[in-house]
């Protein structure tokens, strides 16, 4: 426990205690809302498509992030659009996405000259080497998704539960998707930096599937998932930096095994005794 | 009497497809019309136009002032229970008030008196002892009270139901038509229904669908109303109940 403690005395390890925090909180309401609008695949595609913004990033030499910033939203909105045009089948046209960013990434990264630096940590994550620039835009991500969920809940519930009553209100539901779907896309993009491409899904899924043995309710169920988000996330820190592997896999590895036992403890003792109540 | 709603030689589809053609159909204050017809005959597009979700190809609806007057939308629709997905993280109460948003702006909260409307009217339907329950935890007769709470709760002049009566038990689908009887005497109610046997004591008047629309004031069933399903069909029922069906002399 003291050698624990004793960690916060390195920087590197108070920013990634700060990192795990922000991106509990970023993934745990946006994750909510992927997970009640079934659009894991969607964020899939995106998550995917963003790392052709990390290879033009490299061949062109600015920060990879920017670029998949840049990639994660135009192909969130691409979605968005190609979904209403009904031709092309949808699940198609994620997947055409979803390649066609990785193809790039790899095409532009091997016209770079010379060694890739930290490209494993754009694909796995590095929590331990998060700087203070990823965490100043996490820090604003943070504040503008609580802001944005705060000041708009009723409305993202309205537009998200049933779209076609919405519309039929002359509800904004256009307008809530795309800004809702960058939204999605900005917050897979900024924590790659933390679990990186390949498990960044897995953080805005596995908390929420535990939040969702507990609750039903949207409300709930994103204060639940950032508490088990960071619980993993915590573990996962320590853990990584106890045995020296990889932060995003030994994070993603911790809820996992997390949702599991307690899915088990549900399975043992019913459901009421845990939740304390029948709803 | 003043008519709420008048479509005017409306034709609609999808793309190249068009699967409404020339209908006409005037509805009234105190109208109480079965939409029915043939799967794929146009009944759900018909309502979806009359919701504004798609456009006319060709002709027009027209709404009387008293509908579209003020910011509140006067329509008040429940949709296929197929169509929720049951599911998604919410409750029955927000799902209720979430029928009173048209009148919102963007931010700020439910008043006092909104919340007791809806409130009310979950009392009304006996869903009030489970409000602050998901919806993925109910039945499929207490989602569809929640769903008829929802579309009543802004005191709609026109009430569109799309077959409510899928995957609900015999006994709230008596209630539902009872509380339609009476609703009826405030609104006007366009009913989408397979159900023709069970709701032609209620409805005043039928629309039947399919493809183009033939409308019949009475509530009798005439064997050109059977005729619309385009297929042989029997009614099927327990005893005490009072309708006759006559066959055909020469067939």
């Amino acid at each position: 426990m003291q050698n624990l403690i004793a960690l916060f005395n390195f920087e590197f390890f108070r920013n990634a205690f700060l990192a795990a925090f922000m991106a509990s909180i970023t993934c745990g309401i946006i994750g909510t809302y992927i997970v009640s609008r079934r659009i894991v695949f969607i964020s899939g595609g995106i998550t995917h498509a963003s790392f052709g913004g990390i290879g033009m990033g490299y061949y062109f030499g600015f920060d990879p992030i920017l670029g998949a910033v840049g990639f994660g939203i135009l192909s969130a909105l691409g979605i968005e659009l190609f979904t209403r045009r009904a031709d092309l089948r949808e699940d198609s046209a994620i997947a055409m996405l979803w390649s066609l960013g990785m193809a790039l990434g790899v095409i532009f990264i091997f016209l770079t000259p010379g060694y890739a630096p930290n490209l494993m940590s754009y694909l796995f994550g590095n929590i331990l080497t998060v700087s203070t620039a990823d965490l100043l835009f996490l820090f604003c991500l943070s504040i503008f998704v609580i802001g944005f969920f705060l000041m708009f809940y009723r409305m993202i519930i309205f537009v998200s539960f049933d779209e076609e009553f919405a519309l039929t209100n002359n509800a904004p539901v256009r307008l809530f998707n795309s800004l809702l779907i960058s939204l999605v896309a900005l917050t897979i993009v900024l924590n790659i930096r933390v679990v990186g491409i390949i498990l960044v899904m897995s953080l805005l899924t596995i908390p929420q599937a535990i939040a969702n043995l507990f609750t039903k309710r949207f409300d709930v169920m994103m204060f639940y998932s950032i508490g088990f988000g960071f619980l993993g996330s915590v573990t996962g820190l320590v853990l990584s930096y106890l045995y020296d592997v990889p932060s995003g896999a030994a994070i993603i590895f911790t809820l996992v095994v997390l949702y599991g036992v307690i899915k088990l403890l549900f399975l043992l003792l019913g459901r009421a005794k845990l939740t304390g109540s029948t709803s | 009497m003043e008519s709420l709603v008048e479509i005017r030689n409306l034709s609609v589809g999808y793309g190249q497809n068009i699967v409404l053609r020339e209908v006409n159909l005037t509805i009234k204050p105190h109208d109480f019309i079965g939409v029915i017809g043939p799967n794929g005959g146009g009944k759900t597009t018909l309502l979806k136009a009359l919701l504004g979700l798609i456009s006319p190809l060709a002709g027009e609806i027209i709404f009387a002032e008293s509908m579209t007057g003020g910011s509140a939308h006067r329509i008040g629709y429940l949709p296929q229970i197929n169509n929720i997905d049951r599911k998604f993280p919410v409750t029955v109460f927000d799902v209720v008030r979430s029928g009173l948003m048209s009148r919102k702006r963007l931010i700020g909260r439910y008043s006092s008196d909104e919340n007791e409307r809806a409130n009310n009217l979950m009392d009304e339907m006996g869903i009030f002892g489970i409000r602050h329950k998901a919806i993925g935890e109910l039945s499929g007769g207490q989602i569809q009270r929640a769903l008829l709470c929802r579309a009543l709760v802004n005191n709609p002049r026109l009430l569109i139901l799309d077959e409510p009566n899928t995957y609900v038990d015999n006994r709230f689908e008596r209630e539902l038509y009872e509380k339609l009887k009476l609703l009826n005497e405030k609104l006007a109610i366009l009913l989408v229904s397979h159900d023709l046997g069970t709701i032609s004591t209620y409805v005043k008047s039928y629309a039947c669908v399919n493809s183009s629309l033939h409308y019949h004031s009475g509530n009798e069933v005439t064997p050109e109303l059977l005729k619309s399903y385009e297929c042989p069909i029997q009614i099927i029922s327990h005893g005490d109940i009072p309708h006759t069906v006559l066959h055909n002399h020469n067939s």
